[in-house]
């Protein structure tokens, strides 16, 4: 088992009804390893990890998760979907969100009434304190989660995700709408849960930037065609050009920033304060 | 009251009096039951943030008992008809239909203002004085059979034992709908089966306190509870003591006094609010 990758691709293709979303895309992540699905709006970013879980069919190619067909294989991957941040006025504790992970989805009442089942409730609940402390979220956990910052809440949510102790998480933007010091702590928290926790984590952000420096590669998603590689061999003008189709430019900035200049997307919200789209 | 009870300083001998009748017994007992199932579906409803989604379903009170009274079936028997058809309207029309929530509340408005105009066509067809229109509308404790506390006790029961099975899933689905939908719960048919929970809930209630008023005992206890304390377990109970606080005081009060049963279990409900909204505001600084 721990010879297979944990994705392993090979030209795959998607269709969402009679729209080719993704064809042609080669991909193979390790456990441990830390790779970045990057694109514009629109490249089929979410589609691919909706493939990865099993939860829309390949129209050709092949991909197993975790060494099993990816339908399989959904109950040891942990994903956090994209999201716009909690109501505010929810009043759970965060830590009760957290141990959701454990339960939520469990029907019924816990009643611990024998030994076993209290033994078994001791250990869970050291497990999500574990993850809290790991994620680094204990000074905060006890609060109301809808009361705590995008970041809390995000460091939250990927304890609430790893307290089923996956082999595998995939998290669908889960920069969006933090500030830079913010994106760049849960991006070296993604990176030390990768390498401590020797879990694959595949992360789809639309900004490589505050990422650099913590990936191992990168998956670029332009036009349903798709690259994939290190930071510097993938994301080049040449790359790109050939990719979009189009002349690209990529511009280094002095502190090591990448910018991507020149992608012939219609210009949207995000535009102005993330440089690669 | 017919006995023409008075109030002592002795509890003991004041709860004697309260329940030396059996009309008093069914009614304390009508209202326990009722207390316990409006503040546990009214804390998922406040969580939820379905106050008038709940608040539709109450009013539809009005045409389950005129249409029951048309066709000529136990008006009880047209609040939980007359609920849970609107419920599953909702569930149709709701959430699991709509992204925003602007559009959530504009089905919702729909839905009660329709089941108001259906409600007044029953009565007008009816040709005749409803049994209480005030009755329907405000509550009563008196004239409660044995036969409608074990009905309301079953009913209770049921919706009960359907939140202790969903508790954990509804609980994920509230916080997070979309991390559910990932986890494989079926957050729509939760929706659904919520909405139904809350029909029975508040015909339920509504039997006591009045279509109009259930809300004392649905919305005021458990938001409350959730504005004290914020683990789960510790703000559900709370809310269910609040809530038989709020029942067994107003009837009690009511017994002893000239004014009705609702008026005084709507004025402890708000003062509770009151004073949970205060103490929070006072502890924050």
């Amino acid at each position: 088992m721990s010879e297979t990758g944990a994705v392993e691709l090979t030209g795959a293709a998607v269709r969402l009804g009679d729209r080719q979303v993704l064809s042609q895309v080669d991909l193979r992540v390790e456990r441990g390893e830390f790779v970045a699905v990057l694109g514009p709006n629109g490249a089929g970013k979410t589609t691919l990890m909706r493939a990865i879980l099993g939860l829309v069919p390949l129209a050709q190619g092949r991909a197993t998760v975790l060494g099993r067909p990816p339908a399989q294989a959904r109950s040891r991957v942990g994903y956090l979907p994209q999201r716009h941040g909690f109501d505010r006025s929810a009043r759970i504790r965060g830590i009760d969100f957290v141990r959701l992970g454990l339960d939520g989805t469990r029907w019924g009442l816990p009643i611990p009434i024998t030994p076993r089942a209290r033994q078994r409730r001791k250990a869970e609940r050291r497990r999500i304190d574990a993850m809290i402390e790991m994620v680094g979220a204990a000074a905060y956990a006890p609060r109301a989660i809808g009361e705590l910052s995008g970041g809390e809440q995000q460091r939250l949510l990927i304890a609430q995700a790893l307290v089923r102790e996956p082999e595998m998480l995939i998290l669908d933007e889960p920069l969006d709408g933090l500030d830079i010091p913010n994106q760049v702590a849960v991006a070296s928290l993604l990176r030390r849960i990768a390498t401590g926790q020797r879990v694959a984590v595949v992360l789809v952000a639309h900004d490589v930037n505050p990422l650099l420096g913590y990936l191992d590669r990168v998956l670029y998603l332009a036009n349903g065609r798709a690259l994939a590689g290190p930071v510097d061999g993938v994301i080049t003008a040449e790359n790109l050009s050939n990719l979009y189709g189009a002349p690209i430019e990529v511009l280094r900035t002095r502190d090591g920033r990448l910018v991507v200049v020149g992608s012939p997307e219609a210009p949207h919200h995000h535009g102005d304060r993330h440089p690669i789209e | 009251m017919s006995a023409n009870p008075s109030l002592s300083l002795n509890l003991i001998e004041d709860i004697r009096q309260l329940t030396t009748f059996p009309f008093m017994v069914n009614a304390l007992e009508a209202g326990t039951i009722v207390a316990v199932v409006a503040a546990v579906a009214g804390w998922y409803m406040v969580l939820r943030r379905q106050a008038f989604s709940g608040h539709t379903l109450s009013v539809m009170a009005f045409p389950g008992a005129t249409g029951a009274a048309l066709i000529g079936i136990p008006t009880s028997l047209g609040y939980y008809i007359a609920c849970a058809a609107a419920a599953l309207t909702l569930g149709g029309t709701g959430r699991a239909r709509t992204s925003s929530r602007a559009a959530e509340t504009a089905a919702v408005g729909t839905i009660q203002a329709t089941g108001l105009a259906a409600g007044f066509l029953f009565l007008s067809l009816n040709h005749q004085v409803l049994g209480g229109p005030e009755t329907l509308l405000f509550g009563t404790f008196l004239g409660i059979s044995r036969g409608q506390v074990l009905v309301l006790l079953l009913v209770a029961a049921g919706a009960l034992a359907a939140l202790a099975v969903c508790a954990r899933p509804l609980l994920l689905a509230t916080l997070d709908r979309e991390l559910a939908r990932a986890g494989g719960l079926p957050v729509a048919a939760l929706d659904v089966g919520f909405l139904l929970i809350l029909a029975a809930a508040v015909a339920t209630t509504s039997q006591i306190t009045g279509a109009l008023l259930v809300f004392a005992l649905l919305v005021a206890p458990p938001a409350a509870a959730q504005k004290i304390t914020i683990r789960p377990l510790p703000s559900l109970a709370l809310s269910v003591a609040f809530a038989l606080l709020v029942v067994w005081l107003g009837l009690g009060i009511a017994y002893f006094s000239p004014y009705p049963v609702g008026f005084w279990t709507t004025t402890l409900a708000f003062g509770l609010y009151v004073l949970a909204a205060g103490s929070r505001r006072l502890a924050r600084g």
